[in-house]
């Protein structure tokens, strides 16, 4: 690309040109953080949570009356894609002591803490959806944080979570994962994971939006995909059993009231097969790929939210659904990127958030639900954003202060994963900013565990996003990279602890014939069917002409 | 917003489609009705699910893509490579030592690089693949670690290879070995997590955990922020 030539729509040239402008008086200045009422204000008025008329009340089950996203109801007011009557249980295909739903970081540590508390590596089974490894775990580019420098502790991290969460965090939940911490990057480095580190080696640390030390831990910006890199390659040198494109659908139970594994789905054959096991560990990850209010999501393409189902058809307990997290800068332009991540790093290092005059209009490190509501009040209560072609708004992210803040070369080695993404599509983030909007990024709720994992259904441990509570209803950067492993660990540790000395009864699916009657008392009427399994985005006349002939 | 955009034709695994000549690969494929199932992860440059490659009509070059990464072409020909048969060594990093040999002890066939490049010019994300598999060659494990880092392990290298060498692979050997023996760990975090073993924070989050609400809020909001230097 020359020098001069723009990666933006000529139309947009006079507000980059403000952009430009300003940006020498914009260095080393910063804004004013809200204060506590400003904060509710904004997100009252603007954060998407608080649009009610995009919620509605579960009438089903045991968390009947909680508040959530019509996209959530709908996958759990749904019946099961499968009918307990079609299925052969006496058949089993998997016979172990652990199974592991779920290949992203969290289930990966799982298999391994299993393994180091005795469980032989033949007796644990990962399935996965798509492949292992592939999980939002592997897509978290800013870091990870954990208090291990001098001048933090992990008593400050967590009145940072549970400030940031809204006070609305388990208690004890924050607690392991503020101590874990340091623990979990130790383990990570025996693991020989990568992390950037300083002259003297030490960590290179930065902060993040809400966090009152820098306590990020990184590896370029790259962090999710090395740490799930290492996982895999040590998954595979201990020979744990795994199965990809291998989708649990639901839990099976048995005549105690135990999980006592899951019917899978063979995302191949479309067929199904049956896995028995003395602990069953629940790390399905989120919902991002439901759309919820129809954003744009960061999730990977898996991320349907089948875990909640499940877990929500076998008797779990749900928490927080009414939360979701909008991370404040997703993509904006162009549009083969929009809804992508574009790291809270970029801030943390200097980049700030501009109006479509190229003014600096909140405090570029609030947490991401304050952040986020800002950038839609700047969009669309002031008016004063930058609408792209295709009628989306969005305001600039100007990531040419990093490189003018801490020197020439900064992106290209620290966001070497950002900056080739934006190359191949027209833009050099070192010379021009991004536009950038909030996007569907992380799934606050989910299934409520203890410290030790446990949900409160026997057999059945849940790690990772699918779990709820740990972040409250607000998550800050970086803690959910530490709460996969943390909690992944855990699971591990209390699964293989009670393979060893449960007995298992004689296998059931009743449940879902409870759930079918459940829906029925409730009158709910619908065709719908969960898990969903995938996204839908063929076009429409592929699907209108649709036919199942086999 | 169909009716301004310009068409292309593509052909997905020797069938045709006509297409908007904007969107990705992958976007393109949907658009024509596929569904995936293998061959879609992240969707944004991170994973390697989507190793695609195509050959555009009338060129004889085989070109190498993410289909999430690349915009459609008039005249492409794609097919995706969502699984490769490749090598991989299993081993104890707790056991093995970056030696000058350890990496060709390991993949005995780096030895057979015929320095061709075709590696390096079939990576999507434009990593110097030959360069880092001559310094897995010559014993020189920082180096291989620091230019394989970007690698999502795709498999483009690896299917290209006419050696038939597995670079990925190499690599991720490569950068296990430096992280953990060369890089090494940080003391910091080494001390920091014997001092909470210890339970040298057990009382101070007790406190927190046990406060109510409101003096609570007053502590987070009055918080000492120190995140400069």
């Amino acid at each position: 690309m020359a020098d001069n030539e723009s990666g933006y729509p000529a139309y947009m040239a006079e507000s980059l040109k403000k952009v430009v402008e300003t940006r020498a008086e914009r260095v080393g200045k910063s804004f004013t953080p809200m204060n506590a009422q400003q904060k509710t204000d904004i997100l009252k008025n603007f954060h998407p949570d608080w649009k009610m008329d995009e919620k509605r009340e579960l009438r089903v089950g045991h968390n009947k009356g909680a508040q959530m996203p019509h996209e959530v109801v709908d996958i759990i007011e749904a019946h099961s894609i499968i009918k307990a009557e079609n299925i052969d249980l006496s058949n089993i295909d998997y016979d172990v002591d652990v199974l592991i739903i779920g290949a992203g970081g969290a289930g990966l540590s799982a298999a391994i803490l299993a393994m180091d508390s005795g469980i032989e590596p033949d007796k644990i089974l990962i399935v996965q959806k798509l492949r292992l490894g592939d999980a939002n775990s592997k897509m978290s580019q800013g870091g990870i944080q954990a208090a291990d420098h001098p001048n933090d502790s992990p008593t400050i991290h967590y009145l940072d979570v549970i400030g940031g969460g809204h006070y609305s965090n388990k208690p004890e939940l924050v607690e392991v994962m503020v101590k874990d911490g340091p623990e979990v990057i130790k383990w990570h480095e025996e693991l020989g994971v990568l992390y950037d580190k300083m002259e003297d080696g030490s960590m290179q640390l930065a902060p993040g939006g809400g966090t009152s030390r820098r306590r990020m831990h990184s590896c370029k910006d790259y962090t999710g995909m090395e740490i799930t890199r290492v996982l895999m390659d040590e998954v595979i040198n201990r020979e744990i059993s795994y199965v990809e494109l291998t989708s649990a659908v639901e839990f099976i139970k048995d005549d105690k009231g135990q999980v006592a594994g899951a019917v899978l789905y063979d995302m191949d054959h479309d067929d199904y097969k049956i896995a028995r096991a003395k602990a069953t560990i629940l790390a399905t990850g989120g919902f991002g790929r439901l759309h919820i209010q129809k954003f744009e999501t960061t999730n990977h393409y898996g991320s349907t939210g089948d875990g909640i189902i499940m877990a929500y058809r076998a008797g779990a307990d749900l928490l927080h659904l009414d939360s979701t997290q909008f991370h404040p800068t997703g993509s904006a332009y162009p549009e083969q990127i929009v809804g992508q991540l574009c790291t809270e790093k970029l801030r943390a290092r200097g980049a700030q958030p501009l109006n479509i005059d190229g003014e600096l209009f909140v405090y570029p490190l609030e947490t991401r639900d304050v952040e986020a509501s800002a950038l839609i009040r700047e969009c669309y209560g002031k008016d004063k954003g930058i609408t792209t072609p295709v009628g989306m708004k969005g305001v600039w992210l100007d990531t040419p202060l990093i490189d003018i803040i801490n020197g020439e070369g900064t992106i290209e080695r620290e966001f070497a994963a950002m900056h080739r993404n934006y190359t191949k599509f027209g833009i050099d983030i070192r010379k021009e900013p991004m536009l950038v909007f909030p996007t569907l990024h992380y799934q606050n709720g989910g299934v409520e565990i203890n410290v030790r994992c446990e949900t409160n259904i026997p057999g059945l441990y849940a790690a990772g996003e699918i779990v709820g509570g740990i972040h409250g209803k607000n998550r800050l950067m970086g803690n959910s990279q530490l709460d996969l492993y943390v909690f992944g660990k855990r699971a591990g540790i209390a699964a293989a602890e009670r393979a060893k000395t449960i007995e298992l009864g004689e296998l059931s699916l009743k449940h879902l014939d409870d759930y079918e009657e459940l829906l029925k008392k409730e009158g709910i009427e619908t065709d719908r069917k969960s898990p969903i399994l995938l996204p839908e985005y063929r076009g429409k006349k592929t699907l209108d002409h649709q036919l199942k002939l086999l | 917003m169909e009716n301004n955009v310009e068409m292309v034709t593509i052909h997905v695994m020797g069938k045709k489609h006509g297409v908007p000549n904007d969107l990705t690969i992958m976007k393109a494929m949907e658009y024509a009705g596929h569904q995936f199932r293998r061959g879609s992860g992240c969707r944004g440059g991170y994973c390697g699910a989507c190793a695609t490659l195509y050959r555009v009509k009338g060129s004889y070059k085989l070109e190498g893509a993410l289909a999430c990464q690349k915009i459609v072409e008039e005249g492409m020909y794609i097919a995706q490579i969502p699984f490769n048969p490749a090598e991989k060594i299993t081993y104890d990093i707790e056991k093995v030592r970056p030696a000058v040999n350890t990496m060709v002890e390991h993949y005995p066939e780096l030895s057979r690089c015929l320095s061709c490049n075709t590696c390096t010019k079939a990576c999507p994300q434009d990593i110097m693949v030959m360069d880092y598999v001559q310094a897995s060659l010559r014993g020189d494990i920082t180096q291989a670690a620091k230019l394989s880092f970007d690698c999502l392990t795709c498999g483009l290298c690896a299917v290209r290879c006419p050696a038939e060498i597995v670079p990925y692979n190499a690599a991720t050997l490569a950068r296990r070995l430096y992280a953990k023996y060369i890089d090494g760990p940080s003391k910091h975090v080494i001390d920091r997590a014997a001092a909470v073993e210890a339970g040298e924070y057990d009382e101070g989050i007790k406190e927190l955990m046990e406060m109510d609400k409101e003096p609570l809020q007053k502590l987070y909001e009055n918080r000492d922020v120190n995140i400069h230097g």
